[in-house]
């Protein structure tokens, strides 16, 4: 191939990611991936057998996605997302700095155990309706959701597809992960609600009075929404799940399949949710398309691209190493993505530094997004099929929050992560 | 005489007070409210960051959820004005939408709440969004506080 090689290699991986996020006709990203994959092979920038071994790596990790994708569907269907919303409104009293520290809990907790697509997907809604019933300004608690999203989801193996793809990589057991995370996760949350606080004083600083409170309720009133104990119990036993399974060395995903089992079976006996909607939550095509852009990925690694990265990498583990892998891999998920750049980056910080340093990746590809979400490339795309839609969104003030929020996080988690490795050991 | 009332999420009660205290009898009142567009953005910008995942009509529904709240709040503005009034909805950027309202209608006289820093008289009592209205409103404004009125002696001494 020569020099065409590595010039196709990344221009397939740039038009997998541009369909992904425009999706003509709303056909599943996969559709352009798997070809795209079978190209690569057919072209030898990836052996047959180097694919194989790729895609037997990742089946584990995209067998849990679906399962944790199902499971989040349930916990919606048994009522859990709006009975959060009440949860959070009755926490707040009618003020909105309270109703932001309700907010940042019960997301950074959605999205430690749910991972952070329940959090956008399920949560943010709920957040907003939240908000606005309260008489508050909905914006502050809509960029809290967003931004949790994304920062919240250091703690636990679970929590991002991106942890899941460098955790089988990194060595780690699921709870020495957690123990190794859980501190840059709480220096993350408390330097985004510092940040959010500043950033929003004036919209937070607007409460409804009592009259209009009063006025407000009798249009639609925050209720309370019945859950049954079972369905909280079984959440929770799911969860505990991971846990015991990955200390008995069984893949999470095994857990996360029972309970979404046992939760489906009763969801669809009290017809809350049908097998339709189910199978669509637990989207089989992106699982698909996760396989193929690992290999994709591989191709691209392999065509020399891989060097080059890697040769940014430091090889220690003082601060400013950590920190120095942290922002590469925060860069690389604002030029790409962070679902390739986690592929790109995990092998090569592994080589680099090591465990501690593919931690530190973690924390840019997870921070790191606050800044352009998809990518700037797909954000431009995004731009477009939103203009396309007859709504357009300002990015200066996404961007003035985003230029505060993700360089502090960034140094607040890798600062924290240091002292964690101090302490545990890699 | 027709006078446009701006109500927003959590001052639009003032407004209500103004147009009880000041605005006559025989006058036709319009309330309007305006979605903000970079709320349902960041929103979607959030599920485009899921690619695929995030399944393709839930992005549109933190908008319809924006127009449906913004509708519930009209109403409640409306029950509590208890005099006729035409409700009106808008989104886009919420301050030139104001001002393109008052030009539509063709307001003789525009209520708007402060919506900044409500601690102090000032500086920066109006956010960017009232601070703009308020420079280029084609009428004539009235802008309340919401609750209370601070002191004087809230205003920061002058700079030697």
């Amino acid at each position: 191939m020569g020099a065409a090689g590595p010039v196709l290699a990344v221009a397939l991986l740039i038009g997998v990611l541009g369909f992904a996020v425009v999706r003509p006709r709303g056909l599943p990203e996969a559709v352009a991936a798997v070809p795209a994959a079978a190209v690569v092979v057919v072209l030898g920038l990836v052996s047959p057998h180097a694919a194989w071994a790729e895609t037997r790596t990742l089946l584990p990790v995209v067998a849990f996605l679906v399962a944790v994708l199902a499971l989040s569907h349930l916990c919606d269907a048994e009522g859990l997302f709006a009975a959060a919303g009440d949860l959070m409104a009755r926490l707040s009293r009618g003020r909105p700095q309270r109703l932001l520290g309700a907010v940042f809990a019960v997301a950074s907790v959605v999205t430690a155990v749910l991972s952070l697509d329940a959090t956008v997907v399920l949560l943010t809604p709920v957040v907003f309706a939240t908000a606005a019933r309260s008489g508050m300004r909905p914006k502050p608690f809509v960029y809290a959701c967003t931004h949790l999203a994304n920062s919240a989801s250091l703690l636990l193996p679970v929590s991002n597809l991106t942890n899941l793809l460098a955790f089988t990589a990194s060595g780690l057991s699921f709870s020495r992960f957690g123990a190794l995370m859980a501190l840059p996760w709480v220096a993350v949350v408390a330097v985004e609600y510092v940040v959010l606080r500043l950033f929003f004083r004036t919209d937070l600083g607007v409460a409804l009075p009592s009259r209009g409170r009063a006025a407000r309720a009798r249009q639609g009133a925050p209720g309370t929404t019945p859950v049954s104990r079972l369905s909280v119990a079984l959440v929770g036993a799911t969860l505990v799940g991971f846990v015991v399974a990955s200390v008995l060395g069984v893949p999470p995903a095994w857990a996360a399949a029972a309970g979404a089992t046992v939760l489906a079976g009763r969801a669809l006996a009290q017809r809350r949710t049908t097998a339709r909607a189910l199978l669509a939550a637990a989207n089989v095509p992106f699982a698909v398309f996760v396989l193929g852009l690992g290999v994709i990925v591989v191709a691209v690694v392999r065509s020399g691209l891989g060097g080059v990265v890697g040769g940014f990498l430091p090889t220690g583990s003082s601060f400013l190493d950590l920190l120095a892998v942290a922002g590469v891999a925060a860069v690389a998920a604002n030029l790409l993505n962070n679902l390739p750049a986690v592929l790109l980056l995990t092998p090569l910080a592994l080589a680099a530094g090591g465990t501690p340093a593919v931690l530190a990746a973690l924390i840019g590809v997870n921070v790191g997004p606050n800044l352009t979400y998809v990518g700037s490339l797909a954000t431009l795309l995004w731009r477009r099929v939103l203009r396309d839609h007859g709504a357009d969104a300002e990015l200066a003030e996404f961007s003035a929050l985003a230029a505060w929020s993700v360089p502090t996080a960034l140094v607040g988690g890798v600062g924290a992560l240091w002292v964690s490795l101090a302490m545990i050991g890699a | 005489m027709d006078v446009l009332v701006w109500v927003t999420e959590a001052t639009w009660p003032a407004c209500v007070e103004a147009v009880h205290a000041h605005v006559p009898a025989d006058a036709r009142v319009t309330v309007l409210y305006v979605a903000d567009d970079d709320v349902a953005g960041v929103a979607s910008g959030a599920f485009a960051g899921l690619l695929g995942r995030s399944g393709q009509d839930r992005a549109r529904r933190v908008t319809e959820l924006a127009a449906t709240s913004g509708q519930e709040l009209l109403e409640a503005v409306a029950a509590d004005l208890d005099r006729p009034a035409t409700t009106v909805q808008r989104h886009g950027r919420v301050e030139r939408e104001v001002v393109q309202a008052v030009a539509d209608l063709g307001a003789d006289l525009l209520i708007l709440a402060r919506d900044g820093d409500l601690r102090r008289l000032g500086p920066h009592s109006l956010g960017p969004a009232a601070r703009f209205v308020v420079d280029h409103a084609p009428c004539a404004t009235l802008l309340v506080w919401p609750g209370s009125t601070p002191e004087v002696g809230s205003i920061p001494p002058p700079p030697r």
